[in-house]
């Protein structure tokens, strides 16, 4: 098909579709052998989705994937595999009670009528091992390995089967800084054997490290690529957060007052480290980072829902003990989690039995549910908040992201609670309902209440907020009272590293 | 196909299937029926009113069993009060009926009628002294007409297939909550066994065994459904505090229990019990229903009204459904979890209990793989072991289904072997639909 070249890897015009979202527009890709090409973008600017697609986990709706010029038509997961590709994804994919050899080549024993030849997979690991300069006994069980020993494990696993491109997702994200520098040198080696690497990350320092291009994507759209020689902190920026700024926010005019949840030191493992925090009376707060700088665990902290390791929570000034959410909701704090399927509802009840939940205490008289008054209660919310549905039993799961999150939030609403905490709040709805939800906090935040927003999406940060806390790793990075001069470089700035620019 | 899978999706599909068991074994059981004791009488009573226009003389016969005294007794009244000259009534086998008939032959008056159950007819003293009279006199002999009804719809049938039934259905109203809550208990059987041989041993060495009072029976009943409900509590607590699977914790339980049932009665059977312990299995005082299937119903009733309208059968679904929704929304997991399992223990000791009065004494050998028939009963009745979904009167309709099954085939001489093997593609099948309904009926081979 392709005559005018022979890149080791090939995309064209791949195109994604989910319900509701296009998540990748016309992607094109190529990866020439021995490179390394980074792949870099905001949350949801569609890498994983295209790092899938390069690994036959998921199928584009359109577009071509050629190996060294060969056009591929991939059916099950194991055909990459066979075609050369190999995907290391952040949750490791290996067995934690089989040993490091079996693991390895789990799926391709070398085997006599179902004997496994266990001396030969054990020779060859110890090769592959010595190539890679990993110094792991083969016979160790992958649960008893750090996280950079499972991670030589993978890459051994895919040089056994003769990968010839490698796609690398945030490998560095759980190691120590002597680690990552064997990792760059394991990467440099791989590449003089002709191996291609996709790198993806969020951390420039590394990507001016390993990479020989990078290859910046937004919105699904792959927006721009430069060279190692171009590679520049601000162009990539831009490049990265070059979203419009319209007029999808409801106007606000508010003057946020006293202070009324504050939290002092807070720690939790590796995840929260230090971070203190206040939210006033009338105010958005926003808090904002990329994926996995600890957001939702600060947050899960303020609701109990994890316990914190050290620090203080004070509600209006009174100390709160948090052994379990139970005792937050009781305090006044609530959490609209961003997992409203795993987290937020039981998606095989009914959205008033959902509703009903944590309001069971007001609709019962010792311990007898009085369906009448959740009923009557649940009708206005319906109605004031314009949900969508065919009746009140009907199930949870039956509804729209947004009809779900609206469900959520009435009842909270119900619970009458001073502190909201919105995780992601718009994630997977559509814009008629962002718009009402964005109302919402709005008119939460007028009447009093605390409002923290926890988002990925920098606009919505900016339309949205009074202030912005941003995290990265576990840490504030820097907080801004939000104005015309605070832009989306900045926060991207903060997010992805160097509090150098914290004085932005 | 669609109306298949309309029977099936709905909450008590199987109430479907139930009717359908039920209809097929009437049908193979259909057999000629002779009637028994009054209502024999009444039948016979309307024939002989039908044939004779005025009243005569009668010999009246009937078997030396119950039924037969009902009936001889019953119908002697009624022809009595019809105007009839009874002679004699006759109570037993061929001799009595013989000697009966020579003494009614008085001169000058004919025997008009014989009046007899069904089994006298082809007698052959009646026959001969048939004969012997056709020529002098229009001597008639009549009996109750037979008539066809199912074996398996017989009252006496349906109550005890309830009666047999009524332990397992039981428990199965624990195993429902538990496996409500994504979870199971296999350690029913064991707490059974202990039940029964705490409560009977408690009545023998405490209240004085066949003198016992019935507040010391009760006490003594009371006291063992308390202790399995702290053995529930106990593999609760495992469960809810220490992350324990339930299949392991109960598996553990289920091991202790049978060795404590063991070790408190010896390994032998406790019977030193008064004659009124059996009135809990055994009775029937309202309305001949056996007062175990009485207690069965009610604790029907009360868990439905306890799962659709209360707080606790509330987070018991949430809990189910989405453990950590429903722990993010303030639902006390936990005690949600030790509520259920202390529940379960305590049906469990209560199962136990009745069984004890069934057989009039204690033996750590009751409830032995009960466990499986309970879980069985509550998988066909359509609750998902995955959790969150069923309810309770599904599971009444799955122990119906298992003992309806067992009936039948008892009924059509099925061998017990044979039975297994039913049971456990029965039990395959309701699982697969279970799969089938969740994956929208879609194969995914």
């Amino acid at each position: 098909m392709n005559t005018e070249s022979k890149h080791l890897l090939k995309l064209s015009g791949i195109d994604k579709r989910f319900p509701g979202v296009h998540a990748l527009k016309s992607v094109d890709f190529e990866l020439d052998s021995g490179e390394c090409v980074a792949l870099l973008g905001e949350n949801g600017a569609g890498k994983s989705t295209l790092i899938k697609v390069i690994g036959g986990a998921h199928q584009a709706d359109s577009g071509f994937l050629s190996i060294g010029g060969e056009n591929q038509n991939w059916i099950k997961p194991t055909d990459s595999l066979d075609a050369g590709v190999a995907i290391i994804y952040q949750e490791f994919n290996l067995v934690p009670g089989l040993s490091a050899v079996e693991n390895i080549f789990l799926g391709i024993e070398p085997a006599d009528f179902g004997w496994v030849r266990r001396g030969e997979e054990k020779e060859k690991a110890q090769e592959v091992f010595s190539r890679i300069g990993a110094k792991i006994n083969p016979n160790a069980l992958c649960d008893t390995l750090t996280v950079a020993e499972k991670q030589l494990v993978e890459i051994a696993k895919a040089l056994v089967r003769d990968a010839r491109i490698l796609v690398m997702d945030e490998p560095s994200a759980a190691l120590t800084q002597k680690e990552v520098e064997q990792l760059y040198l394991l990467i440099d080696d791989l590449k003089q054997k002709g191996i291609g690497i996709v790198y993806v990350s969020h951390r420039l320092e590394e990507i001016e490290r390993v990479a020989d291009r990078a290859i910046i994507m937004r919105d699904g759209a792959r927006v721009g690529e430069l060279s190692r020689e171009g590679l520049d902190r601000s162009k990539i920026i831009e490049m990265m957060v070059g979203r419009k700024l319209d007029n999808e926010f409801p106007q606000q005019n508010r003057i946020p007052g006293h202070i009324r949840l504050k939290a002092k030191g807070l720690n939790y493992g590796s995840k929260v480290r230090n971070v203190s925090l206040d939210v006033r009376s009338g105010e958005i707060l926003a808090l904002t980072g990329l994926v996995g700088a600890g957001r939702t665990e600060t947050v899960r902290l303020l609701f109990g829902a994890d316990l914190a390791d050290s620090g203080e929570i004070e509600l209006d000034g009174e100390k709160l003990v948090l052994r379990k959410p139970s005792d937050a909701i009781d305090a006044g704090i609530c959490l609209l989690t961003e997992d409203r399927k795993d987290q937020g509802l039981v998606l095989g009840q009914s959205i008033q039995q959902n509703f009903g939940l944590p309001n069971l205490k007001k609709f019962s008289n010792n311990g007898w549910i009085d369906g009448l008054a959740e009923s009557k209660s649940f009708s206005e919310y319906v109605e004031k908040l314009q949900i969508k549905v065919s009746g009140h039993q009907q199930l949870a799961a039956q509804l729209s992201g947004g009809n779900q999150q609206k469900v959520v939030l009435a009842k909270w609403l119900e619970r009458n609670a001073e502190i909201i905490i919105f995780d992601e709040p718009t994630r997977g709805i559509d814009v008629g309902a962002k718009f009402e939800i964005y109302q919402w906090m709005n008119q939460l935040a007028m009447a009093g209440k605390g409002i923290v927003m926890i988002s990925s999406e920098l606009p919505e940060v900016l339309g949205m907020s009074d202030r912005i806390l941003v995290m990265k790793e576990g840490e504030l990075m820097g907080e801004l009272n939000n104005g015309p001069e605070v832009s989306q470089e900045t926060l991207m700035a903060l997010a992805i590293g160097g509090k150098q620019e914290k004085a932005a | 196909m669609k109306w298949i899978k309309k029977i099936f999706s709905s909450d008590y599909g199987m109430l479907g299937v139930l009717v359908i068991l039920c209809v097929f074994f009437s049908w193979i059981t259909l057999e000629e029926q002779q009637p028994e004791g009054e209502e024999a009488a009444e039948k016979l009573d309307q024939l002989i009113k039908g044939t004779f226009d005025q009243p005569g003389r009668v010999l009246i016969a009937g078997r030396k069993t119950d039924s037969g005294e009902a009936f001889t007794f019953h119908l002697n009244e009624l022809l009595l009060g019809a105007g009839w000259e009874v002679i004699g009534v006759v109570q037993g086998g061929p001799p009595e009926l013989g000697r009966g008939l020579r003494s009614s032959l008085e001169p000058n008056k004919s025997l008009d009628l014989v009046a007899c159950e069904q089994s006298f007819v082809k007698l052959a003293v009646l026959q001969n002294f048939l004969n012997a009279q056709s020529q002098i006199s229009k001597l008639k002999v009549m009996s109750p007409q037979p008539f066809h009804w199912p074996n398996f719809l017989k009252t006496s049938n349906l109550l005890n297939v309830a009666n047999q039934i009524a332990v397992i259905a039981i428990l199965a109203i624990g195993m429902t909550l538990v496996i409500i809550t994504a979870g199971i208990d296999l350690s029913v059987g064991s707490l059974i066994a202990i039940s029964a041989v705490l409560a009977t041993w408690i009545i023998r060495e405490w209240f004085g065994g066949d003198e016992a009072t019935v507040a010391g029976m009760v006490t003594a009943c009371g006291l063992a459904i308390l202790a399995c409900s702290a053995l529930g509590l106990f593999s609760g607590s495992m469960i809810a505090f220490f992350g324990v699977p339930p299949f392991v914790a109960t598996l553990g339980m289920m091991m202790i229990g049978s060795g404590l049932a063991y070790m408190l009665s010896g390994g032998l059977s406790v019977y030193q019990l008064p004659d009124s312990f059996e009135s809990l299995g055994r009775g029937d005082d309202i309305a001949g229903i056996p007062n175990a299937v009485i207690l069965m119903i009610f604790l029907y009733f009360l868990a439905h009204i306890i799962m659709g309208r209360t707080t606790v059968g509330r987070y018991i679904y949430a809990v189910g459904g989405n453990p950590e929704a429903a722990r993010l929304s303030g639902v006390p997991v936990k005690k949600i979890l030790l509520w259920v399992y202390s529940g379960c223990g305590a049906l469990a000791g209560l199962g136990g209990v009745i069984m004890a009065s069934q057989f009039k004494s204690g033996d750590p050998k009751y409830g032995l793989m009960y466990e499986l028939y309970v879980i069985a009963a509550v998988v066909v009745g359509g609750t998902s072991l995955s959790g969150g979904r069923g309810k309770v009167f599904g599971t009444l309709i799955g122990a119906f289904i298992i003992a309806v099954i067992q009936n039948g085939m008892n009924l059509t001489g099925v061998q017990s072997y044979t039975q297994k093997v039913v049971l456990g593609l029965v039990l395959l099948l309701a699982v697969l639909v279970d799969m089938l309904k969740k994956r929208g009926w879609k194969l995914s081979l």
